[in-house]
């Protein structure tokens, strides 16, 4: 089956994806607490404006607004039964500015996590986490997705449920974790775990990565472990745009133009194929990254050194790959065991 | 695994039981927990020693290597759930007795702010480490806090924020506590992704709390001093 991602994978070096979606909808007028998605419906216009953004930036492939727009996330807004017009409204939107580009762009679904605990921890079953994905797919793809994206997981399972979801609606996909908790996802996944548990996967993803998490030096460090397993499929790098900081009664984050075209140089280096940006990541920092990239050639995968060099310290010494991780104690049942 | 070697809980002295509840909890093995708790309350065990010695004890084992990067969310939510299940075991028991209470939380995420996975993680420990809390969801205003904190009685106050739109409101809360004049009746502890110290410090709340487990051993640590405190004055 042909897919205009696959298509680009093929012919291109690197393709630049978007940046914030959050950020760039509170600079637009969105009051926190509303749901993002509700203006896929109330105000076309600037989620229009915040895709041909990305767009103009030079972005090859964007996120549609749709990031909450499953049951559980959107029952917080007492708008569970809006999954199917919301997602829908979204790709509409997205396929308009990608169709008028000029240039081939993909339109990428995005499918957020749910929010919830699965068992046995928490009480979301994989069934249920799959029909609720399943839900948001079959939205995203009727509005004419060219491929589902899911980010931000930090759960395995969960991971593994939009992927199983995403076979049942019979479309493409990629998909990030974020890495925000000593170089792990918050339910302790390595970048190492990650890659073995995509080479598992009946229904792969075209390419697999990391979103979000702390710094760009954290971010790098994890596409560093994704590629050491020697993985064969294309690597995702979508970090901040540095770290937020409280200044003066705002916040900013404190991640230049300038550094991100050093993260998107060396994000590249290290080995990803779609190179984008998250929190914090506007339209000047994507053309920043855009040129760099462009003006460029790739160069050595650089050290850990050199990425903390160019782009600040990290958030752990360890990112629990190497032998350095601590381990957890040895109980007195698990000895026996 | 040889018969021999089965760790049999009621054949272990006092001190080996308590250390094989802490390795129990690390182990989040829930029915074990349970039995322990039966077997040191029928040894004659005071409820409010079961808690502190072998429950809180071990659950602050659990806490530290969260902190420290070596467990996860996973291990210390199933150690949680044990916690929480031996500690069902000795609510009723601990108000019969008239025990002292760890201390009372009501935690909420702020107005504006939709997120809630580190502030139901952080109600989970909390719970676990023996204190009572009440979760007042996400987007709570000033009014809901204030209404909360009347009602409830507590002795801490949790406020969460994931959006860096949406953190400056926790200073809206603090500040409108000054003006009532009731800040000084609560230990306000804040947290989020995108806060630090700094931040914590700026608009006037106890301490910044950088993950659950960190929000665990601040709460105790105020907790601790107001108790001197009132056994002082």
């Amino acid at each position: 089956m042909t897919n205009a991602l696959k298509d680009m994978l093929e012919n291109r070096d690197w393709i630049l994806a978007d940046g914030a979606t959050g950020t760039t909808l509170f600079n637009m007028g969105l009051s926190s607490g509303d749901a993002p998605e509700m203006w896929n419906v109330d105000e076309p216009k600037k989620i229009h404006a915040l895709y041909k953004g990305a767009v103009d930036a030079g972005s090859d492939l964007f996120l549609t607004n749709t990031f909450g727009g499953n049951a559980s996330r959107l029952k917080l807004h007492d708008a569970q039964n809006r999954v199917a017009e919301l997602n829908r409204a979204a790709v509409e939107i997205a396929r308009d500015v990608a169709d008028t580009a000029g240039r081939p762009v993909i339109v990428a679904g995005s499918v957020g996590p749910t929010g919830e605990i699965m068992v046995p921890m928490g009480s979301l079953t994989f069934d249920d986490a799959v029909e609720m994905f399943h839900e948001q797919a079959e939205a995203l793809k009727d509005g004419g997705a060219d491929i589902l994206w899911a980010e931000t997981m930090s759960s395995s399972d969960e991971y593994k449920a939009a992927a199983k979801a995403f076979a049942l609606a019979g479309m493409h996909w990629c998909g990030t974790m974020s890495f925000d908790t000593a170089g792990r996802t918050m339910m302790g996944v390595t970048s190492a775990d990650m890659v073995d548990m995509v080479n598992k996967l009946e229904n792969g993803p075209l390419a697999f990565g990391a979103n979000c998490g702390v710094g760009a030096s954290d971010l790098l460090r994890t596409v560093l472990g994704f590629v050491a397993q020697g993985t064969e499929t294309p690597v995702i790098a979508k970090g901040n745009a540095g770290i937020p900081k409280y200044v003066d009664g705002h916040i900013h984050y404190d991640g230049t133009p300038d550094l991100m075209a050093d993260y998107a140089i060396l994000a590249r280096d290290c080995g990803a194929t779609i190179i984008g940006g998250c929190c914090g990541t506007t339209t000047e920092h994507l053309r920043s990254m855009r040129n760099a990239l462009e003006s460029q050639e790739k160069g050595p995968r650089p050290s850990l050194e050199r990425i903390t060099d160019a782009l600040g310290g990290f958030s752990s010494a360890s990112d629990g790959t190497d032998d350095d991780a601590p381990k957890p104690r040895v109980t007195r049942r698990s000895r026996r065991a | 695994m040889d018969e021999e070697d089965d760790i049999i809980l009621s054949e272990l002295p006092d001190d080996e039981l308590t250390l094989q509840m802490h390795d129990d909890l690390y182990d989040g093995m829930k029915e074990e927990i349970d039995e322990g708790v039966n077997i040191l309350l029928g040894r004659g065990w005071a409820p409010y020693r079961v808690l502190t010695e072998a429950l809180v004890a071990g659950m602050t084992i659990v806490g530290k290597d969260f902190r420290d990067g070596i467990l996860f969310v996973p291990e210390v939510l199933l150690a949680a759930n044990a916690m929480k299940s031996g500690m069902s075991i000795l609510k009723p028991l601990l108000a019969e007795t008239g025990a002292p209470r760890v201390g009372k939380m009501v935690i909420g995420t702020v107005k504006g702010d939709i997120h809630d996975i580190g502030k139901n993680l952080v109600g989970m420990m909390m719970e676990g480490a023996g204190f009572e809390v009440q979760d007042l969801g996400i987007n709570n205003s000033v009014e809901k806090y204030l209404e909360a904190l009347e009602t409830e009685e507590p002795d801490i106050l949790g406020m969460s924020a994931l959006l860096t739109t949406t953190m400056p409101y926790m200073k809206v809360v603090i500040d409108t506590l000054v003006e009532k004049g009731m800040r000084d009746d609560y230990i306000v502890l804040v947290g989020g992704a995108p806060l630090n110290e700094e931040f914590g410090k700026a608009i006037g709340a106890d301490a910044y709390c950088r993950d659950a487990a960190v929000a665990v051993e601040t709460a105790k640590e105020f907790m601790d001093r107001k108790h001197n405190q009132l056994a002082a004055g």
